[in-house]
């Protein structure tokens, strides 16, 4: 693809930097200490330095720090846009939501990785189908489904999402949401676990990032 | 206390409440496992209620629910649950019909009854007459049957998929790619007969 081989400023980024010798670009050219980032996850680690152990966020400090904006493809970019603005359509049927819930809530914190839940399927990105889904919800759920727009994705939580599960042979069961909507990511479990859930949306975020392309 | 001693208590308490409904409704009642279960039919439920309501401060209708038994006559049973928070006490209603007798509505002394009775109907097919607005209550749309009758097998008819081509959800006969399979949980160690005290242990027991 054509697109792919440009290059174009990281906006947030290179705006920080746009007099090389400003006061900004300097600020970041000085040695990484962890007193900077101690907010960060890894800079309470003993003896963690972002400068040593890790290359990416050297590689990015340097190139800062020389030219004040950093360079990468398009397709990057929108990648990159993608996997941290994951806005997650609540379509909590069961006993999963409950989890689904839990993994949005502080303990576990979805929005660390730009995850929000949205209530309305016209403004997300993510359908997360936590629960049993019965007969006379299919229709329904398709219908949610086709009113997001692309690039959608669907997250199957839970066996009964996945496979009809305990009501596999239920006479008012769909035998798994499959049939219905087309599934990115299966997460297993009864329910399964908040971490279980998160674990599921980071592999997502790692499919986006593989296959996405702007013309999906 | 032990469950043995309030399921007692419960039914020393009950046992002379069942005898006087006995006597002012002439419907037959047991006491068993500390619960009063009066016996009426489809003509008197109304009066029964009526005066279990009225009479008795039997003032909550919690559920009506049906039981199946495809052997008999009358095949459908319709349970009444009554729970009075004046006496702290319940009561079980019990009535027979089938699938063509219909059983007087209790919305009238109950409003409550209203959905109780569409979830009966919608589960067995029991009709309730004087009901202001019998549909299904939980199946689907276009539902076929009645799901907890005795004879409607476990995984229905139908089964939906979406039609990529029609571009909607469809409905299909059932086809099941695995059979449901009845396992046998008995364990071969189950039913064996041991003398009496032979496990290691085992001698404090019983």
């Amino acid at each position: 693809m054509g697109v792919t081989t440009n290059t174009v400023p990281l906006i947030g980024v290179g705006n920080q930097g746009a007099s090389p010798v400003g006061p900004a670009s300097s600020r970041l050219a000085t040695p990484m200490s962890t007193t900077m980032f101690n907010t960060g996850a890894r800079s309470s680690v003993e003896g963690y330095d972002p400068a040593i152990h890790d290359k990416f966020f050297e590689a990015v400090n340097a190139e800062l720090g020389e030219r004040g904006f950093i360079t990468t493809s398009l397709d990057d970019v929108i990648n990159w846009a993608r996997t941290g603005s994951l806005m997650w359509m609540t379509f909590g049927l069961a006993c999963c939501a409950v989890e689904m819930m839990q993994a949005s809530m502080p303990r576990f914190d979805m929005e660390r990785f730009g995850m929000a839940p949205r209530a309305s399927p016209r403004q997300s990105d993510l359908m997360i189908v936590a629960g049993t889904l019965t007969n006379k919800m299919a229709p329904a759920l398709r219908k949610v489904y086709d009113q997001m727009p692309d690039p959608r994705y669907v997250l199957s939580m839970g066996s009964c999402a996945n496979g009809g599960g305990y009501y596999h042979y239920s006479y008012s069961v769909v035998r798994g949401c499959d049939r219905v909507v087309p599934v990115d990511v299966y997460v297993p479990g009864c329910p399964p676990t908040a971490e279980a859930l998160l674990y599921g949306l980071l592999q997502l975020q790692k499919k986006i990032r593989r296959t996405g392309t702007i013309d999906r | 206390m032990t469950a043995l001693a309030r399921i007692q208590e419960m039914e020393t308490a009950l046992t002379p409440l069942g005898a006087e409904m006995v006597g002012a409704l002439g419907v037959e009642a047991q006491v068993a496992f500390g619960e009063l279960t009066l016996i009426t039919d489809r003509d008197s439920i109304i009066e029964v209620l009526t005066a279990l309501k009225e009479r008795f401060g039997f003032q909550q209708l919690l559920d009506i629910c049906g039981v199946d038994f495809p052997d008999r006559e009358e095949r459908f049973e319709v349970v009444y649950h009554l729970l009075s928070m004046t006496r702290n006490a319940r009561v079980r209603v019990k009535l027979t019909t089938d699938e063509v007798q219909p059983v007087p509505s209790a919305v009238d002394v109950f409003p409550c009854a209203d959905w109780f009775e569409r979830e009966a109907f919608d589960m067995y097919g029991m009709l309730f007459s004087g009901h202001p607005d019998l549909r299904r209550l939980l199946t689907d749309y276009g539902f076929q049957g009645h799901p907890l009758r005795k004879d409607f097998p476990m995984t229905g008819y139908v089964e939906v998929r979406y039609d990529e081509e029609q571009k909607r959800v469809v409905y299909e006969p059932v086809k099941l790619t695995q059979e449901f399979r009845n396992f046998d949980f008995l364990s071969p160690w189950e039913g064996a007969e041991y003398p009496a005290t032979i496990l290691p242990g085992d001698e404090k027991a019983g």
